[in-house]
């Protein structure tokens, strides 16, 4: 039953789309994702790593500076606080929060959002306009504002800092994600699966979704670094984790007062806030210049 | 006989990927007179729009090179001509209408406004003047009532209506040639049919020299004169159109001719060419036809074929047709 | 004995947009996009549908399709009418008509592969098990000449008349009995076109499915058609055989668009059948015959009075002049 061979097309062409592996434009970024990377197995791994532990107070050795300064040791290779806490251990265990916070913030508003986001677009008409507007909504109110009544009523905790940050948001996912959708729903292939019967559920799990997937990963990744500056900042404020858990926020609030006499106080947390969100930024910038070509694939 | 207003002499341009170098024009030669139309006909991938690119060096760079020949407009080689040079010539000298007429024209600036660039450039004109004359621009394309159109955005116009307003613009000034990529591609058949006729008679207005590039051979039987078939970045067969309808000397020409569904010859199958269109990247030495034709012999895959004249102004590159 | 049922009836399809126009959306229009046409397609055979933008035929295409409700009038299949079926029917209508549509860049899924994407019809539709639904993607590849490796890789590895053919095998994977073709053939180049125009040829000779074939080639849809309807403006100007229509065509619309379909014979006498002006806008049809702000022939009561499609000899012709 093969097809008149006259008419052969049985030769595929050469996949003209596929390049040597080497000759990729791009490499991979090995210095945003050794931080990262970094990062991750210090946080993960703070109990074991850590030379001291964060909560340890002497006031003998407040303000000890870090080792390469005068006055320096390597008993306390960062440094003390003002109430003669280590300084690394405190910035490794603040990893600990800050990443935390981060992607557990970014799992759950970009899953609510996308989800959103999804639904919207596939359905369009009343639904879409009533969810958007719930969007918009939910983009136009401040977090910090948000996390500071949270923090005023219920009281400052890790969760409330993760949901304040997350409530909000989801939204930009779900804006996002509805416009990929609805360029998607221009296309065929989603009225060929209409045609073959498929339902919402399936369109939307099996079509949909998994062609919004390259967007999805580039703002995730984008967005880790903002919450955590965002979580810093809260923690800065008084509205975030609270003491005596480290965080890199409140660690820069603590050292406020001495910023000229104990610069390390403040500045090694800043330092470290920073590294980490450059690193996801820099990750996500590539993430999207070597994901968003495929998709003009269509 | 009058020299040509365009001879193009052995053009080449190159494209470098990632996945190798793009031989996208791989030695073009033909020449165009005044008042005469020329169609440049291939499938996608042969080239036609990267010559027309080439003439007037629009070619996008970094990745795209002309990298040899000679493109004599009136005389005066086009690829030796500085920039500033060429920005004189182009729409002067060498007017353009390309596939996309949404493209060509600027969403945000009025008809009016688009078409007064290139009048107050090329006449000198201002004020009253110039308005006058760009309504004149929309009367010769057969816009009905020009001057209320001069105020219209392109979004209001329907897709017939804006290639006209794209082929006022690239007769402006008017100038010695003529590229139209594709124009018709995007309309519909009558309103095609009303464009290739407005197309000639502004041909015959100004004595153009017109190149016009399509896939449409219908088009070709209809406007042009003589037709050059492109296939890998080189012509294969150019003549007269006559000549090569009656008896196409090419196998690649035949089997277009072939394939094409004929109105009153119903035929049980349509002849097909075997095969996919070549990757300009690694084309085989030899003739870039050879792994498709039915009547290739060793000495094509192995060697390219040169000109080889079959009769006035018509010539082929193919084996089977050089004297043994 | 009376002839059989065709396999579709098509009877006064409306379809009308909603459209608001005005600052506030006080003025709804109306897009006539089709009105109140009617045609049958047999069993086996092919119904070519010509016309320009604006026409209706890709809206009615997508009513026959289910992708849109009608706004009045009836579709039958088998005899039946498809807008008033249970969920039972509905299903079984679905099996029955497919489509393959223009885009071969936009009509697969680029995320699954070859073997997903010609099998979500069985997934969805049958109870079949992976083992039996993957035999039966090998065999719809080789139905359409491609190697069975290709179920293993994804659409931006093929070709655009490749992935035609991918669409082709999708279309027929649950055994359909009409395939609406919506230009099938347009994007791809000219020496592509002809593999699959006989590709689908040959389809229709071995397994007896029909087409609705949707194209503004004329001679392609000559070549294909047994009937061919030409429709303007939301209705249907002319309907007969195929090879009559085209060689002969009477209504003065048939007549311009097959002299503009630019013969490839360059002895062929061209009677000029000239056209002129836009299409009109379908918010705002002409009154009468639509066609008469644009005949060569009009005659002032056109203007008036909206022919009726009937007889004129072999076919139907909607027109003054018969």
């Amino acid at each position: 039953m093969a097809a008149d061979p006259v008419d052969g097309t049985l030769a595929l062409p050469e996949a003209p789309t596929r390049p040597a592996a080497g000759a990729r434009g791009r490499r991979l970024p090995l210095l945003p994702i050794g931080i990262i990377a970094t990062f991750i197995v210090v946080a993960a791994l703070a109990p074991l790593l850590s030379p001291a532990s964060p909560y340890e107070q002497s006031l003998r050795h407040r303000f000890t500076p870090p080792a390469w300064e005068d006055g320096g040791a390597w008993a306390h290779p960062l440094g003390t606080d003002r109430l003669g806490r280590d300084m690394l251990a405190r910035i490794m265990y603040g990893a600990r929060v800050s990443l935390a916070a981060g992607v557990l913030t970014v799992l759950l508003a970009s899953a609510f959002g996308a989800a959103v986001g999804l639904v919207a677009g596939y359905y369009g008409g009343r639904v879409d306009a009533v969810l958007m507007r719930m969007t918009d909504a939910t983009m136009s109110f401040p977090v910090i504002l948000l996390a500071l009544i949270l923090a005023v009523t219920v009281g400052p905790s890790f969760f409330n800092v993760v949901l304040a940050i997350a409530v909000i948001l989801w939204a930009r996912y779900a804006r996002v994600i509805r416009g990929e959708v609805l360029t998607l729903m221009e296309l065929d292939f989603i009225a060929q699966a209409r045609i073959a019967g498929a339902g919402a559920g399936r369109i939307i799990t099996r079509h949909l979704a998994p062609n919004t997937l390259n967007t999805l990963v580039v703002l995730v990744t984008l967005q880790i670094g903002y919450v955590i500056i965002v979580e810093a900042s809260l923690s800065f404020l008084g509205a975030g984790i609270p003491p005596p858990t480290p965080a890199w926020g409140s660690m820069i609030a603590e050292g406020r007062d001495f910023v000229t006499s104990a610069w390390w106080v403040s500045l090694l947390p800043g330092l470290a806030i920073l590294l980490v969100v450059l690193a996801f930024n820099l990750l996500g910038d590539w993430l999207r210049d070597t994901l968003d070509p495929k998709l003009r694939q269509l | 006989m009058a020299s040509p207003v365009v001879d193009v002499q052995d053009l080449r341009t190159h494209i470098v990927t990632r996945w190798g170098t793009i031989k996208a024009v791989d030695g073009v030669s033909f020449s165009v007179a005044a008042g005469e139309t020329l169609g440049l006909v291939g499938e996608s991938g042969s080239g036609k729009s990267m010559t027309c690119l080439s003439l007037v060096r629009l070619v996008p760079r970094p990745a795209a090179r002309i990298v040899g020949g000679r493109v004599l407009l009136d005389g005066e080689d086009l690829l030796a001509k500085s920039e500033e040079e060429m920005q004189q010539i182009r729409g002067r000298k060498v007017g353009m209408i390309l596939q996309d007429p949404m493209s060509s024209l600027n969403p945000v600036f009025s008809v009016g406004m688009q078409l007064r660039e290139p009048v107050a450039m090329y006449h000198h004109l201002r004020g009253r003047a110039l308005t006058v004359r760009a309504a004149e621009l929309l009367a010769a394309v057969r816009i009905p009532s020009p001057a209320a159109r001069l105020r219209a955005f392109p979004h209001q116009l329907s897709g017939g209506m804006r290639q006209r307003v794209v082929g006022a613009m690239a007769i402006a000034a008017p100038p010695r040639l003529l590229i139209a990529d594709e124009p018709t591609t995007s309309l519909d058949l009558t309103i095609q049919a009303q464009y290739l006729g407005l197309l000639k008679e502004l041909q015959e207005r100004h004595r153009l020299a017109m190149i016009f590039v399509t896939h449409d051979l219908g088009i070709v039987a209809r406007i042009c004169d003589r037709v050059a078939v492109m296939y890998g970045g080189r012509i294969v067969e150019i003549g007269p159109v006559r000549a090569i309808f009656k008896s196409p000397a090419h196998p690649y020409t035949r089997a277009l001719l072939e394939a094409i569904p004929r109105l009153g010859a119903r035929r049980e199958r349509l002849t097909t060419i075997e095969g996919q269109p070549p990757d300009l990247a690694k084309l085989p030495a030899g003739c870039a036809f050879a792994p498709r034709c039915a009547h290739a012999v060793d000495r094509c895959r192995v060697e390219a074929p040169g000109d080889t004249m079959l009769g006035p102004g018509h010539a082929t590159r193919c084996w089977l047709h050089v004297p043994a | 004995m009376s002839p059989p049922d065709p396999l579709l009836e098509v009877e006064n399809l409306t379809k009308h947009f909603p459209v608001r126009r005005g600052l506030l959306g006080w003025t709804p229009q109306l897009v006539r996009a089709v009105d109140a046409i009617s045609f049958t397609l047999e069993a086996g055979s092919t119904l070519g549908v010509v016309g320009e933008s604006g026409c209706g035929k890709t809206t009615t295409s997508r009513m026959i399709l289910g992708l849109e409700r009608p706004t009045s009038g009836a579709i039958r299949f088998e005899g039946r009418d498809v807008l008033t079926l249970d969920r039972e029917g509905m299903r079984y209508y679905r099996r029955s008509v497919q489509a393959v549509f223009q885009d071969p860049y936009a009509s697969l899924d680029p995320r699954m592969r070859v073997s997903t994407i010609v099998a979500e019809p069985l997934v969805i539709n049958t109870a079949l098990d992976a083992a039996a639904r993957s035999r039966r993607v090998a065999e719809l590849l080789d139905l359409v000449g491609l190697p069975e490796r290709a179920a293993t890789l994804f659409p931006h590895e093929f070709s655009g008349g490749q992935r035609q053919r991918i669409a082709i095998a999708r279309a027929l994977a649950l055994e359909p009995k009409l395939v609406v073709l919506d230009e099938p053939v347009s994007a791809l180049d000219v020496s592509i076109r002809a593999q699959i125009l006989n590709l689908l040829a040959d389809l229709q000779k071995r397994l007896g499915v029909s087409y609705l074939f949707i194209a503004h080639d004329l001679a392609a849809v000559a070549h294909m058609s047994r009937a061919i309807a030409v429709m303007y403006l939301g209705q249907i100007v002319e309907w007969g055989d195929a090879d009559a229509v085209a060689l002969e065509p009477r209504h003065p619309y048939t007549k311009a668009l097959f002299t503009a379909a630019l013969p490839v014979d360059v002895d062929a006498p061209r009677p000029e059948v000239a056209v002129s002006g836009e299409v009109p806008s379908p918010l705002a049809p002409p009154s009468g015959c639509r066609f008469h702000t644009r005949c060569p022939f009009v005659m002032p009561h056109c203007a008036t009075q909206e022919p009726a499609l009937r007889m004129a000899g072999d076919r139907l012709v909607a027109c003054h002049l018969y």
